[in-house]
């Protein structure tokens, strides 16, 4: 099988670029962690990698808002790079600060340019926050590489202050359960024991951070763009995961990610 | 033009959380809470230019509502708070980026937030909630009504140089100017400069003056552990020894020489220790405290601590992989009657300094892995934090000569007046005028930049960029420069500086500790290079000067002298201390102890310094670079506190892991601070052991947090210290590798408890076999190693219960035979699960392994000649609860040997039965987990 090559791009104050790039080689992929600079000044072409991880971090220290001035950087100095990567069907996964930027920039859900009416805000309880939590990848969503895992669950952690997915009115909330939810937060999901998962009910602490009917990830309406609050990066190798019972591996996301890049 | 730009989400949970702590502070009128961001934006831009601003960065559609150069109506009464002039403001900084971005004109921001307080509050309430809750007088400015922006003018230095007269001073003359400058220097080192500016027939200049007393300071020159020291202990018994100490620091260094264990890299010549990994890996580790400025300024102090800690790591050309805290705090429900004059509420440091430790390490990508948190009326004005780094460097690869004609370049952050005066600030006690006379030693770190120099230096270090490194610490480019160059000398341009503000002069340019700043020698042909890696990582290169040859510290503003000495004065010409220290060990008291009962051990459980710091700890994220092997808490609810982290560092081949863990027991050092060091180091290797580390490969770090060592009292419990720890780096072979002394933590001339902290650092040979507290398995057996001690001095259940006991645990002999014996049995896959006997001992223990894996435990408590309550709750060293499978009965029996024995086994049922006490497991997770009910 090819190894695809997947971009990770790296702008001032990312991290768990190292992770994913870890997670990338372990599904087969092979990753390059990129500075923004090198993206602009040419040095680094988008258009020669086979897929996109905007990996988890405080891009710019998160300040005016999480993911807020990479994602204007993504708006002003790669729209066409992007829109032509998502015609040509290539993956994109934003993870944490990744999906900040995602939603941020307008191409989650998308479509770029249109006014947002779904955003990540602070968590309901006010700060930020790392656990452990129960994931399940919507056997529902419409995202054609996520498809091969549809109806899996993940355990993973989440770290983060401004994970709370928020919508700007009932209809939106609609739009989204339309086949654009990818990952929800299950009942438990905190609890490694649990034998029983649940949708989560909005009930903190298993919804972490008070997301809308318990979103924790969501894809554009192609399926090609996909982000997600928690880090199933830090969950790819069996001794990541804490006591508990076997299974809920982030790698086969991973996988699904670099076949959809092949 | 200027335009205001008002911001409000209608849910912020930050409006919420004041309506929350309103009640704390003693305002229960406060109904509700909306906070504004407030943006003021200065330029030649359009009403349009503005509106775009808003819609692409700003304002966020689905929450915000924004007003743009209007009133927003106020809801109740309304205070502004805003960051003084100069301070770092990444939100005003990226709207300026961010306007660059959309290609408007340039722009200048500054911000400020706003509260509309509602409710029927009196002007007395609005001044409580301002002042304690919504704003710090030490960094911030703050109003009822609306603030108006206050822009800082363009950066250039006011190039005033000043001579400061010695020569005709008197002795009251001489100590006076070193209390007003703040120099904190006393009359013998005051006449040794006044004799060197004689000699060179000349008037000290403002800048040599400041550069002397930083490069003298105690925190910088640790002259109280160089010091020749007399000291007269009187024993528990009466006994009277004297003894002459040669400078503790030698003391402590001599152990790590005598040991000398090959895996052993550097020890106390450099930022931080180094051992060796693997083959191919060192490790590199440091602690380091930020108390004075935590204690004014909590976000700030405890932010730049782990800054300030995490660039001694980069300073030894690690890449920063971790970090630690251990955090001591006044009581959380200290009654505002007693808090003195000028101090925050503990409440409120301990909720800063937190959100400070995790805003930084979040921020940097570092886990934040292994702490503790103690509560204790000592610390109420002076609390300490203590701030730890650990870092991954390939072998050899760390250079540390500088080179006649190298550069002398500075990477990172800008300077500001911030942090002048911080090493003298930090080398004299507080009291409630402190605030007023060094509020410039606080500020607030900027971890973006940081962090930019982590990766920046990584690569150089690749590229062998650099031949020598240090960081910008307490005395900013006066002590890393000063230091770099101790053995070339320096030519130093202050001129090339970027400064944050206007009217900096040159002794505060060269002084100010800025934060996020790392200074690097470069050879001139390899500078191009540098150049390019950092214009790549958004990194600013300035270029100071060059290492000279000389010998001499020359500093000049353009043409315009500022500094220039000898660096063998500048180093060596500080006269050595002789000070007089006494301590007394408690005597011994008759001491009766209660039965104790399921009430008793509950109390013991829900007690703040044992009881889950989940809320905390949850604030730092223990995941990030995906190597976190053993956690902070552990179980299957994620709520039984771990002994100690494990970590695989990320790139690092073959199962080998580190360890971390720490040892603090401040409460026996009132008693006697020798056997609290050896108490420490024990608990320290206790946790460290439990989790699978191998006790014969452990490096340790000490600090020291004292008093004003002036004071006999308090340089004899620290010598008493110090000596606990050299005999305890003998006894368990674990050598020294760095530490920290922070004293003078005293306020209105009351000390805190001389609080060592001991840091140790270690292997676990195979991750797999790396263990916790809850692994156990029902009908598993309960094993005990080691051997109960009547004394409860310094114990929590003597605290708890007021048992007035001084006596104090015997420190092991001979340690690291039990340690080796479990540390076997752990490695070859024989133990479940392990948890060591500390605070409230082996009932504290049981329980919380039972509540850690959600079993029921039952011990008979082998009684060993005490009576049941001793047995359950001392405080004896060495002791650690083990749990293996039934099977494998014989097989640790035989590897335990003569150091453990069974006690019990771990049962289907719903309790934690400790010999007669039976205590519903219900109810000891609800003790740990939220305290006493009713």
């Amino acid at each position: 099988m090819s190894t695809p090559p997947v971009l990770i791009p790296h702008a001032s104050g990312t991290n768990r670029d190292e992770e994913a790039a870890q997670a990338i080689r372990l599904a087969g992929g092979m990753p390059t962690i990129a500075h923004v600079n090198e993206l602009r000044s040419g040095e680094v072409r988008i258009a020669d990698y086979a897929a996109i991880l905007l990996p988890g971090g405080f891009s710019y220290g998160d300040a005016l808002g999480a993911g807020g001035r990479f994602a204007l950087e993504l708006r002003t100095w790669f729209a066409d790079e992007l829109a032509a990567a998502a015609a040509a069907g290539k993956p994109m996964l934003g993870i944490c600060n990744g999906f900040q930027v995602l939603v941020k920039a307008g191409l989650l859900p998308g479509p770029m340019g249109k006014p947002r009416s779904v955003t990540l805000t602070e968590n309901a309880e006010g700060r930020f926050e790392c656990r452990w939590v129960t994931l399940r990848i919507e056997a529902s969503c419409r995202s054609g590489w996520l498809g091969s895992v549809g109806g899996t669950t993940i355990r993973c952690p989440i770290a983060h202050g401004e994970g709370r997915v928020a919508v700007a009115d009932a209809a939106t909330a609609d739009r989204l359960e339309d086949g654009l939810v990818a990952f929800r937060y299950l009942a438990d999901g905190t609890r490694p024991t649990s034998s029983h998962p649940n949708a989560a009910s909005g009930a903190y602490p298993a919804n972490p951070n008070g997301s809308v009917n318990d979103i924790a990830g969501i894809c554009d309406e192609q399926g090609t763009i996909v982000g997600l609050m928690p880090h199933p990066e830090d969950h790819v190798l069996a001794w990541q995961r804490p006591s508990g019972p076997e299974g809920g591996s982030g790698l086969p996301l991973f996988e699904a990610f670099v076949a959809g890049a092949r | 033009m200027t335009v205001r730009i008002d911001v409000t989400a209608p849910d912020d949970p930050r409006g919420a959380h004041v309506v929350a702590n309103a009640p704390l502070v003693g305002v229960v009128a406060l109904a509700g809470c909306r906070v504004t961001r407030v943006h003021h934006v200065e330029g030649d831009v359009t009403a349009t230019q503005i509106a775009e601003l808003c819609e692409q960065v700003l304002v966020d559609p689905v929450v915000d509502s924004s007003i743009v150069d209007g009133v927003t109506p106020a809801q109740g009464r309304v205070v502004e708070v805003a960051l003084m002039p100069g301070a770092t403001d990444p939100d005003a900084r990226e709207l300026e980026q961010a306007a660059r971005n959309l290609g408007l004109p340039a722009i200048r921001v500054v911000t400020a937030r706003r509260y509309d307080l509602i409710g029927e509050l009196s002007d007395t309430d609005v001044a409580t909630l301002t002042r304690r809750l919504l704003a710090n007088d030490t960094i911030e400015i703050s109003t009822e009504g609306e603030l108006p922006a206050e822009f800082a003018g363009a950066a250039e230095a006011d190039v005033r140089v000043d001579l400061v007269p010695l020569d005709s001073l008197s002795d009251d003359e001489l100590a006076q100017l070193s209390h007003e400058r703040v120099l904190s220097l006393d009359l013998r080192e005051m006449q040794a400069i006044q004799a060197h500016f004689a000699a060179e027939g000349r008037h000290p200049r403002d800048a040599e003056l400041e550069t002397l007393a930083q490069t003298w300071s105690e925190h910088c020159v640790h002259k109280t552990f160089r010091a020749t020291i007399d000291l007269t202990h009187t024993a528990a018994d009466g006994t009277v020894t004297r003894t002459q100490h040669d400078g503790l620091l030698p003391a402590l260094r001599e152990v790590t020489e005598e040991l000398d264990p090959p895996w052993l890299r550097s020890a106390f010549v450099d930022d931080a220790g180094i051992v060796a990994f693997d083959d191919e890996f060192d490790i590199a580790f440091k602690v380091e405290t930020h108390n004075h400025p935590s204690a004014l300024e909590p976000f700030g102090g405890a932010n730049t601590g782990v800054g300030g800690v995490v660039r001694d790591v980069i300073g030894v050309s690690a890449r920063p992989i971790a970090c630690t805290d251990v955090l001591c705090f006044g009581p959380a429900d200290l009654p505002d009657d007693q808090l003195p004059t000028g101090v925050l509420h503990p409440r409120r440091i301990r909720d800063g300094v937190v959100a400070g430790i995790g805003d930084y390490g979040n921020k940097l990508g570092l886990p934040t892995v292994n702490g503790a948190v103690l509560y204790h009326e000592g610390y109420t004005a002076n609390p300490l934090v203590y701030c730890g780094a650990l870092g991954i460097l390939p072998h050899g690869s760390h250079p540390t000569k500088p080179e006649v004609g190298d550069r002398i370049i500075s990477l990172g952050g800008r300077v500001g007046r911030d942090g002048i005066h911080g090493a003298t600030f930090s080398s004299a006690g507080m009291d409630a005028s402190t605030v007023d006379h060094v509020g410039s030693a606080v500020q607030i770190g900027d971890p973006i930049t940081e962090k930019g120099l982590i990766e920046v230096i990584e690569r150089a270090r690749d590229a062998h960029l650099y031949n020598a490194i240090t960081d910008c610490g307490a005395g900013g480019f006066s002590s890393s420069v000063g230091e770099m160059g101790e053995d070339l000398g320096v030519d130093v341009d202050l001129s090339a500086v970027p400064l944050k503000y206007p009217g900096l002069q040159p002794w505060e340019i060269w002084l100010s500790e800025a934060q996020e700043r790392i200074v690097i020698a470069v050879p001139p042909a390899k500078l191009h290079m540098l150049r390019d890696l950092c214009g790549a990582w958004d990194v600013e290169v300035t270029d100071l000067g060059t290492f000279t040859g000389s010998e001499r510290l020359v500093v000049r503003y353009g043409d315009t002298p500022v500094v220039d000495v000898p660096m063998a004065f500048l180093h060596d010409g500080i006269p050595r201390r002789e000070m007089d220290a006494a301590w007394a060990d408690s005597a011994p008291t008759d001491v009766v102890v209660p039965a104790i009962g399921v009430s008793h051990v509950l109390r013991l459980l829900a007690h703040p310094n044992v009881a889950s710091k989940e809320d905390i700890i949850r604030r730092y994220d223990h995941e990030v670079r995906g190597g976190t092997v053993v956690r902070p808490y552990v179980g299957p609810e994620a709520d039984g506190p771990a002994d100690a982290a494990v970590l695989k560092p990320l790139g690092t081949a073959g199962t080998k892991a580190v360890v971390l863990s720490n040892g603090i027991c401040p409460s026996v050092g009132r008693h006697d601070p020798y056997a609290m060091a050896l108490l420490a180091m024990d608990e320290a290797v206790r946790n460290l052991v439990a989790v699978g580390g191998d006790p014969d490969q452990v490096a340790v770090l000490d600090n020291f947090c004292w008093g004003d060592p002036t004071k006999s009292d308090r340089l004899g419990s620290l010598v008493r210290a110090v000596q606990g720890c050299t005999e305890g780096a003998r006894r368990y072979s674990m050598p020294f590798i760095s530490g920290k002394d922070s004293l003078f933590n005293e306020f209105d001339g009351e000390a805190i408890p001389g609080t060592l902290l001991i840091s140790a650092l270690g292997l676990v040979p195979d991750l797999h076999r790396a263990i916790d507290s809850a692994g156990m398995a029902d009908g598993d057996d309960v094993w005990l190693v080691g051997e109960h001690q009547r004394a409860l001095g310094g114990s929590l259940a003597s605290d708890e219960f007021n048992l007035g006991a001084t006596d104090v645990p015997t420190p092991l002999h001979d340690p690291l035979p039990r340690y080796r014996a479990i540390h076997a049995a752990i490695a070859s896959g024989l133990i479940s699960a392990a948890h060591d006997c500390s605070d409230g001992g082996l009932a504290v223990a049981v329980a919380e392994m039972a509540i850690a894996a959600r079993l029921g435990v039952t011990i008979n408590v082998p009684a060993d000649g005490f009576d049941p309550a001793t047995a359950l709750v001392n405080e004896a060293p060495g002791r650690l609860v083990l749990t293996a499978s039934v099977a494998e009965r014989p097989a640790v029996a035989a590897m335990l040997g003569e150091h453990g024995r069974r006690i019990g086994s771990v049962t289907g049922d719903t309790s934690v039965t400790l010999g007669e006490v039976v205590v519903p497991l219900d109810q000891a997770v609800a003790a740990s987990t939220k305290g006493l009910v009713g």
